[in-house]
């Protein structure tokens, strides 16, 4: 657990970076501080592990006064992790990532095979063992820095904008991978961006700051959307709000309709039976392909008269995986599947507004 | 021309307490006295300098200070001032050394300073957050990552010195510089021909022999060498396959 209490940082110009802040980052848990540039949520993080030294206040990390350890030895016991990865040039992968645990004394061997073990755990092959990190994409070097951070298994990791570097596509995988790693790790988390998208994609608690460091909301995801604490907060989390917080509400009871479906290869007259505009394609094992439309079909179906832009979502996930089917379907029938990925069936853009109106309705009374 | 080739190639110019090979031992000596003495000082004040960037404008002018300082005129300066405080040979050769040493010092410190200045700030901030101390940093991270230029500097400070290294036989000493006053004094052109390649030759041989240590002291991962490596080896692979 990390607690800040009334944490202040006033530099001798007499600017206050950090104004009195009062947090907890409960164990096992990733608390995300999220704001403008110049809310102090860099300072603040950079506080916890010493790299700036507060000026008032008090950062207990599992009750222990922070200002009363070695700077050092506080650092070489929290995972760091920073936005240019930050690799040594001159060592290889293995050297980077072995860094803490030969600060900690642990032999060559030992050190060896943890990082070893460390570069499968984020993903990345074991020959990249001895490669320099020039070697690396951006990605690939902030997976080295995570492993590198992860090295001598810390309970407490500070993580400061590690995924913005890098491009947005790589930077959902990092994100998807790092949640994957969390839920087996389940290491305390300070993570600091300045992207509401990835704090309510992250963060089990995410705390707002307003310029000047202080707390406009602390909050889980859902509510953060749900219901903003201000003005700032709500301009913050942004316009789209309502549809995003879809994605944490688990899905309204739906009762999908029966969907008839043909597999590829089938003959214009077979498709054009139905006489439906659109029409559902699926596999073998009933997974759904994309949509047709029957009357532009005038040869037996191939792959490429599938119409792609529908989403499909589980039965049981998000309201807004489901809403974003019904809405991105050409038919207008958003498709529902089960775990395994087969068809259960179909619901209108009708149904499921009705269904959300009712579950939020049901929330409010 | 012919001529020249003809003094170099004469057997007996090599030997004896004279000869080619003595004096480019005693030149030999002169350089590598100065380049220890100036790495002495200049490599822990530049690396000082880049860690804790305190007197970084002194080093800049120093380095501007130093370099704008006539090698002959302080040569003779020193002469004067130390040459009568000093016994037999030291007379002129502590001189010497001085204007070798304030030679070589420039580029050496202004390598080591830029060396570890260029360090990469994420890197260096990574490396204190995950609980290196000062000094840990300073030899784990800053200077590995500063040898590329740190050597560069030693580089072409040996360059100036072993050329100017010639000074020393101007006061009396040996050297290769020599062959050039000696040549000059008798009108031999082809022995201060001869004496200017054996300098020229002998600094291309130390550059030479500095260059291959450079590649054996800097990580791979600084000089970008690794991704040569790993082509040669695919190269061998792949015609090994077929």
């Amino acid at each position: 657990m990390i607690r800040f209490d009334s944490v202040t940082k006033e530099y001798p110009d007499g600017t206050v970076a950090v104004g009195g802040l009062d947090l907890t980052a409960p164990d096992g848990k990733i608390t995300v501080l999220v704001g403008p540039s110049g809310c102090g949520k860099t300072t603040s993080l950079r506080m916890v592990n010493r790299m700036i030294e507060p000026t008032g206040g008090r950062i207990l990390v599992d009750d222990k006064d922070t200002a009363k350890m070695d700077a050092a030895e506080l650092r070489r016991g929290m995972g760091y992790v920073i936005q240019q990865a930050g690799l040594f040039p001159h060592r290889t992968v293995a050297d980077n990532i072995a860094t803490v645990p030969r600060l900690l004394g642990w032999d060559r061997r030992k050190s060896r095979s943890r990082s070893l073990e460390l570069l499968e755990r984020v993903g990345l092959p074991g020959e990249y063992a001895d490669r320099y990190p020039h070697q690396l994409s951006g990605g690939q070097q902030q997976r080295v820095g995570v492993a590198r951070a992860l090295a001598a298994d810390p309970p407490v990791m500070l993580m400061d904008e590690p995924f913005s570097a890098v491009d947005p596509v790589v930077r959902e995988q990092l994100q998807d991978e790092f949640l994957r790693l969390q839920s087996d790790l389940g290491k305390t988390i300070l993570f600091v961006t300045h992207d509401i998208d990835e704090a309510v994609k992250l963060g089990d608690q995410v705390a707002v700051l307003r310029v000047g460091g202080q707390i406009a909301q602390v909050a889980d995801p859902a509510t953060l959307l749900g219901d903003p604490h201000d003005d700032f907060v709500a301009d913050f989390v942004g316009r789209d709000r309502g549809y995003r917080g879809l994605g944490f509400r688990t899905a309204p009871v739906l009762e999908p309709s029966p969907e008839p479906t043909v597999r590829l290869g089938a003959g214009v007259d077979e498709v054009r039976r139905s006489g439906d505009q659109w029409l559902l394609v699926a596999d073998d094992d009933n997974r759904p392909l994309g949509w047709v439309e029957p009357s532009r079909i005038t040869a037996p179906l191939v792959t490429e008269d599938l119409h792609r832009g529908g989403t499909v979502a589980v039965l049981g996930g998000s309201s807004r995986a489901v809403l974003d089917a019904a809405l991105s379907a050409p038919s207008r029938r958003g498709v529902l599947v089960d775990d395994d990925g087969r068809l259960v069936g179909t619901v209108t853009l009708a149904e499921v507004a009705a269904a959300i109106e009712q579950a939020v309705g049901r929330g409010k009374r | 021309m012919n001529a020249v080739l003809t003094w170099l190639t004469d057997g007996a110019h090599w030997q004896g307490y004279d000869g080619i090979l003595q004096r480019t031992w005693e030149h030999v000596w002169y350089s590598a006295i100065a380049l220890a003495i100036a790495a002495a000082l200049a490599i822990p004040l530049g690396l000082w300098v880049g860690h804790t960037g305190r007197a970084r404008f002194l080093a800049v002018n120093l380095t501007g200070a130093l370099r704008a300082v006539p090698s002959l005129g302080l040569l003779f300066a020193s002469i004067m001032v130390l040459g009568s405080r000093l016994d037999g040979e030291l007379a002129t050769l502590v001189p010497t050394e001085l204007v070798l040493v304030v030679l070589a010092v420039p580029p050496i410190l202004a390598g080591a300073y830029a060396g570890v200045e260029q360090v990469d700030a994420a890197a260096r901030d990574a490396a204190r957050g995950m609980g290196m101390r000062g000094s840990e940093v300073l030899f784990k991270v800053e200077l590995p990552c500063a040898l590329p230029l740190i050597s560069s500097g030693l580089r072409s400070a040996a360059l100036q010195v072993v050329a100017t290294a010639t000074l020393a036989a101007a006061v009396g000493l040996g050297g290769l510089g020599r062959f050039l006053l000696d040549g000059l004094a008798v009108r031999d052109y082809a022995q201060m021909a001869g004496g200017a390649i054996l300098v020229a030759a002998l600094a291309l041989l130390i550059d030479l022999v500095a260059s291959t240590l450079q590649r054996v002291v800097v990580s791979p991962g600084l000089t970008g060498k690794t991704d040569r490596r790993d082509n040669a080896l695919r190269r061998l692979k792949t015609t090994a396959a077929s």
